[in-house]
């Protein structure tokens, strides 16, 4: 795959901030609220990066460190991630091995991190989300397994690129059960309802923002657009699957493809506001079945 | 065609891998309904082409009374028995999905190994049908609850169809109402046991009922 | 005449469930179970035609069973309608754990009995073996409700565990059935019809390694059924909190209905040719049943546990019998009704001990010679029959099966064999002597007015063990051996 394109790289670096404002704006709504404006995420980052950092003194380099290593591996694995018909930056045999290490390398950074400040809550939620993601990942390799398998290449760009409708016409049990782990992976990769609740306010409850409790400033910008990004990676995977339409123009693919985003982004919304979040003891079983199912895809 | 019939045991095995992972009595008798109704749909779908009436009436009150009657009864035991939901089992729920899938993986094996001199329309008729079956086995093995251990014999007797309507079994119509009639009076009178354990126990734990187990 | 045999029981059954007087529904059961007995000699003497297409006939195997249930359901119906006679009380008080209960309706337990009778039947005569697996899951739903007739807990988790384990071993009977009708298949597309005469008619065309997993599958759960080790559990807690008339009838007659399933198959294994591979299991599953009844009746200090292993054992010795083929066969046709006979009259006298004693823990019983006389008696002479002792029936069977084994050049059968037998002689003998000899206890002063059915019932059943042992008749003889021919 030597003709990459920057093009996904780009949208990515632009507009991911804009999908965690469409779930919070469907919430809104569905609250009955009218919600805060599509742009306030941008808002909030340049908030955050033009204060000043405080850095308790228990902490070393390490804790400063983490959300920039985590920001950097999410933005790489970024550059793999195809979208919406147009090939990744880059691309190689078995990349999407990569891809999945580079988030557990910035997973393992911030919580790395995390751990340097000593604190017992962001220990905790530390070791929340390492058993959680140790769960998430073999359902991920499974589900990207299955898509190997069914389309027969070995890098993400060709994989998604070969993924159309006349995939889904005669193999639409496999796809729908690769698709529904990953998109229970998606939800617990990104501390969504009903893993984990992105606002909650209760330290003992949550997963993925307790971890991060003691970044403030500009690293809590990195760590809020870092998280935005891998949301954004996981739903570009999810809709290159959902939404194979390959209409020949590659805006139109392109177009669709953030329709599909779009879409996905109102669906999660509309999870978060409609379930609860799972009890803690449950989630391990959630991911349990996210791994089943790709299991399942990966067997048939 | 054949996509129907993968879409359908593929939600088979999910159904499956539902009663394994759900605690609410409540997911689990709905697990098996939707089951019973799958089987009835598949049982005709894997005949077309060569349908009869009997063909089709079978089926049908099969899925009827695995789909509807069966799971009415069930709910009327699970709250005359007034439970919701199984408390403690044997071995825990995300271990269950991990047998289910080793299950899964047992079938898939046996499915393959095993040569039929009629192929099946799907390579995943005889797998999906064993895999219900061993679920219906672990859940026996594995649940205390009375109610849960008659849906894994469900499951069990779900599977062994399942099985049939794979390879096509022809069996004479008076022998399909015969186990079909046993299935139903079956449950039937597991339904009246567990109304009287509920009532002699206060709750339908069979662990509790294993007072001179020691003494086997 | 055959559909009669069962349309004959069941009608009695429903019409049993309407009949709000207890003395005419006593005459019901007496007058359906002499009846029925009737039409199954008289079948001896003219063979029923066939009915239902073929689906429904008697062959010598078939007959032989009917019969055996029939004539010990007559005796076991006299028993209970004196025996229902003396539980007429609403409340008892359980001599165990002292708590009060009560006795499920007179009307649905006889109705209960007489399905029971019927299923059993059509196990019997059933030549189609989807139609067998459907009757033999008649009989578990028909008799479940037999062993929940004292309504307190224990009898509950005995019933709860007898209709799940055996429906679940049934289940995988009908999973054994299926692959049975994968293995008639042709590759040409033709199939043999699920009929014992066509399947033996056509064994040679099956598919083995689809036989051989559906005889697996129908030994496990037929089985089950049958009380083979390990799938026995359920086998002694329903024996033991039954009502001894209803233990017998299991033990004599439900034991035999499920053997008889894996006889049918093992049939059609032995027609075509392909019996290796069901003798070897069936050595194997019959071997290991014995050790466990030998393990778990050593020590066992309730009687009725006791015998329910004994039950277990009897059964292996059938299945050990069967697999060695040749003349252990007729030894373990025989030893059938050897078994029946003498088990069914063990629980009925058992059941009058429980009466009498209010105990089922035989060290708290002595001196039963004395205080029972005639029932004393027949519990020594139903030890030394079911122990394999001369002169009674089960020796002659034993003997039969264990010259089978030297026959064949089995020695190590043979020999585990004996030894077992010895154990178990010697772990029955010792609490089963304690019972009858010595004095009885202060607080058994003289036995209450009881009905004289009671001893006269399983009076006639030890002489018919005794009888057995010194004659068989020949007609009998001549029976037993066209039984054993097609089964090897």
């Amino acid at each position: 795959m030597s003709s990459g394109s920057l093009l996904p790289l780009i949208l990515a670096v632009v507009l991911a901030p804009l999908m965690q404002a469409v779930i919070t704006r469907t919430k809104s709504v569905l609250a009955g609220r009218i919600g805060q404006p599509l742009l306030q995420p941008y808002r909030d980052l340049w908030k955050l990066l033009r204060k000043g950092a405080v850095y308790s003194q228990t902490t070393t380099w390490i804790f400063q460190m983490g959300p920039t290593v985590g920001l950097a591996s999410v933005i790489l694995a970024m550059g793999l991630v195809p979208f919406g018909g147009s090939p990744a930056l880059s691309g190689f045999t078995g990349d999407f091995v990569l891809i999945a290490y580079l988030m557990a390398a910035g997973r393992f950074f911030t919580v790395v991190a995390a751990l340097d400040t000593g604190s017992s809550f962001e220990g905790m939620g530390a070791s929340r989300e390492v058993t959680f993601s140790a769960l998430a990942e073999p359902a991920l390799f499974l589900g990207l397994a299955a898509l190997v398998r069914q389309t027969g290449h070995l890098s993400l760009s060709p994989v998604l690129a070969s993924v159309s409708t006349v995939t889904w016409r005669h193999a639409a049990p496999i796809l729908s059960l690769t698709l529904a782990g990953l998109i229970i992976v998606f939800l617990a990769e990104n501390a969504r309802i009903p893993v984990d609740d992105p606002t909650t306010h209760l330290e003992l409850t949550m997963i993925h923002e307790v971890m991060v409790l003691d970044h403030s400033g500009p690293d809590f910008a990195l760590i809020q657009y870092g998280a935005a990004l891998k949301m954004w990676l996981f739903a570009a995977i999810i809709i290159g699957v959902a939404a194979p339409w390959h209409f020949g123009n590659r805006w139109i693919d392109l177009g669709a493809a953030l329709g599909g985003m779009l879409v996905l982004g109102i669906a999660t919304g509309v999870i978060e506001s409609s379930m609860a979040r799972l009890r803690l003891l449950r989630v391990p079983q959630l991911l349990l079945v996210a791994i089943v199912l790709s299991a399942l895809a990966l067997a048939l | 065609m054949n996509q129907l019939i993968n879409s359908i045991l593929v939600l088979l095995v999910l159904t499956g891998f539902m009663l394994l992972s759900s605690s609410r009595l409540a997911a689990c008798i709905r697990a098996i309904a939707i089951q019973g109704v799958l089987l009835g749909i598949l049982a005709i779908v894997i005949q077309v082409g060569q349908l009869s009436v009997a063909g089709v009436l079978l089926p049908l009150s099969s899925a009827i009374v695995k789909g509807f009657v069966l799971p009415w009864l069930l709910f009327r035991a699970m709250r005359e028995a007034d439970t919701v939901r199984e408390v403690e089992p044997v071995i825990s729920y995300n271990l269950s999905i991990i047998a289910g899938t080793a299950a899964l993986g047992v079938s898939l094996w046996l499915g393959h190994r095993l040569t039929l001199s009629n192929q099946p329309p799907s390579s995943l008729l005889v797998p999906a049908a064993f895999f219900t079956s061993l679920v219906g086995m672990i859940v026996i093995a594995s649940r205390q609850k009375a109610l849960t251990q008659v849906l894994g014999y469900l499951a069990l007797e779900n599977g062994v169809y399942a099985f049939g309507a794979a390879v096509a079994l022809r069996l004479p119509i008076l022998v399909e109402l015969g186990i079909l009639l046993d299935v139903f009076v079956g449950v039937f009178v597991m339904g009246i046991a567990i109304f009287h354990i509920s009532r002699e126990f206060d709750h339908i734990d069979t662990d509790k009922l294993r007072a001179r187990t020691a003494r086997l | 005449m055959i559909a009669l045999l069962i349309i004959l029981p069941a009608g009695a059954g429903i019409f049993a469930l309407f009949i709000g007087s207890d003395r005419l529904r006593r005459i019901l059961l007496l007058s359906t179970a002499i009846t029925q007995t009737a039409l199954s000699i008289t079948a001896w003497m003219v063979p029923p035609a066939p009915a239902l297409g073929g689906w429904l006939a008697e062959d010598a195997l078939g007959r032989l069973i009917e019969t055996l249930t029939s004539v010990l359901f007559l005796a076991a119906s006299f028993y209970a309608v004196a025996y229902l006679r003396e539980e007429r009380r609403q409340t008892h008080s359980d001599f165990e754990e002292g708590f009060l209960f009560s006795n499920a309706r007179e009307a649905s337990f006889t109705a209960c009995l007489l399905f029971f009778l019927a299923a059993m039947t059509l196990v019997a005569v059933s030549q189609q073996i989807a139609l067998l697996w459907v009757a033999v899951e008649a009989t578990t739903l028909a008799s479940a409700p037999l062993i929940y007739f004292h309504r307190h807990h224990r009898s509950l988790e005995a019933t709860w565990k007898y209709l799940l384990i055996c429906s679940v071993g049934i289940a995988l009977a009908l999973l054994g059935i299926f692959f049975l009708a994968v293995a008639a298949t042709n590759p040409d597309g033709s199939t043999i019809a699920l009929m014992v005469p066509d399947l033996r008619a056509n064994a040679h065309r099956l598919n083995v390694p689809w036989f051989r997993a559906a005889f697996l599958l129908l030994l496990v759960g037929f089985g089950t059924k049958m009380g083979l080790a390990p799938f026995h559990t359920w086998l002694p807690d329903a024996h033991s909190e039954a009502p001894s008339v209803a233990s017998a009838l299991l033990s004599g007659a439900l034991l035999n209905c499920a053997f008889l399933g894996i006889l049918r198959v093992q049939e059609i294994s032995v027609a075509g040719g392909i019996a290796g591979f069901s003798d070897k299991l069936l050595l194997i599953f019959g071997l290991v049943s014995m050790g466990v009844a030998a393990a778990f009746i050593s020590g066992q200090t309730d009687y009725k546990r006791m015998l329910a292993y004994s039950s277990v054992e009897h059964m292996g010795i059938l299945a050990v019998g069967v697999g060695l083929g040749g003349a252990a066969v007729f030894g373990a046709v025989l030893h059938v009704i050897n078994h029946s006979l003498t088990k069914a009259m063990l629980f009925l006298v058992a059941g009058n001990f429980l009466a009498v004693y209010r105990t089922k823990n035989s060290t708290e019983i002595s001196g039963a010679l004395r205080v029972l006389p005639v029932s004393g008696v027949l519990w020594l002479v139903g030890l030394f029959a079911i122990t394999g002792s001369p002169p009674f029936g089960p020796f002659l069977s034993e003997l039969l099966i264990l010259k089978g084994a030297l026959d064949h050049g089995q020695i190590l059968v043979a020999i585990v064999y004996l030894v077992l037998l010895a154990v178990i002689m010697a772990a029955m003998a010792a609490p089963a002597l304690a019972m009858a000899q010595g004095t009885p206890g202060a607080h058994i002063s003289s036995p209450p007015e009881r009905s004289l059915t009671l001893t006269i019932v399983p009076a006639m059943l030890g002489i018919a063990i005794l009888l057995m042992g010194i004659y068989v008749p020949p007609v009998l003889t001549r029976a037993l051996r066209e039984a054993a021919l097609v089964l090897g």
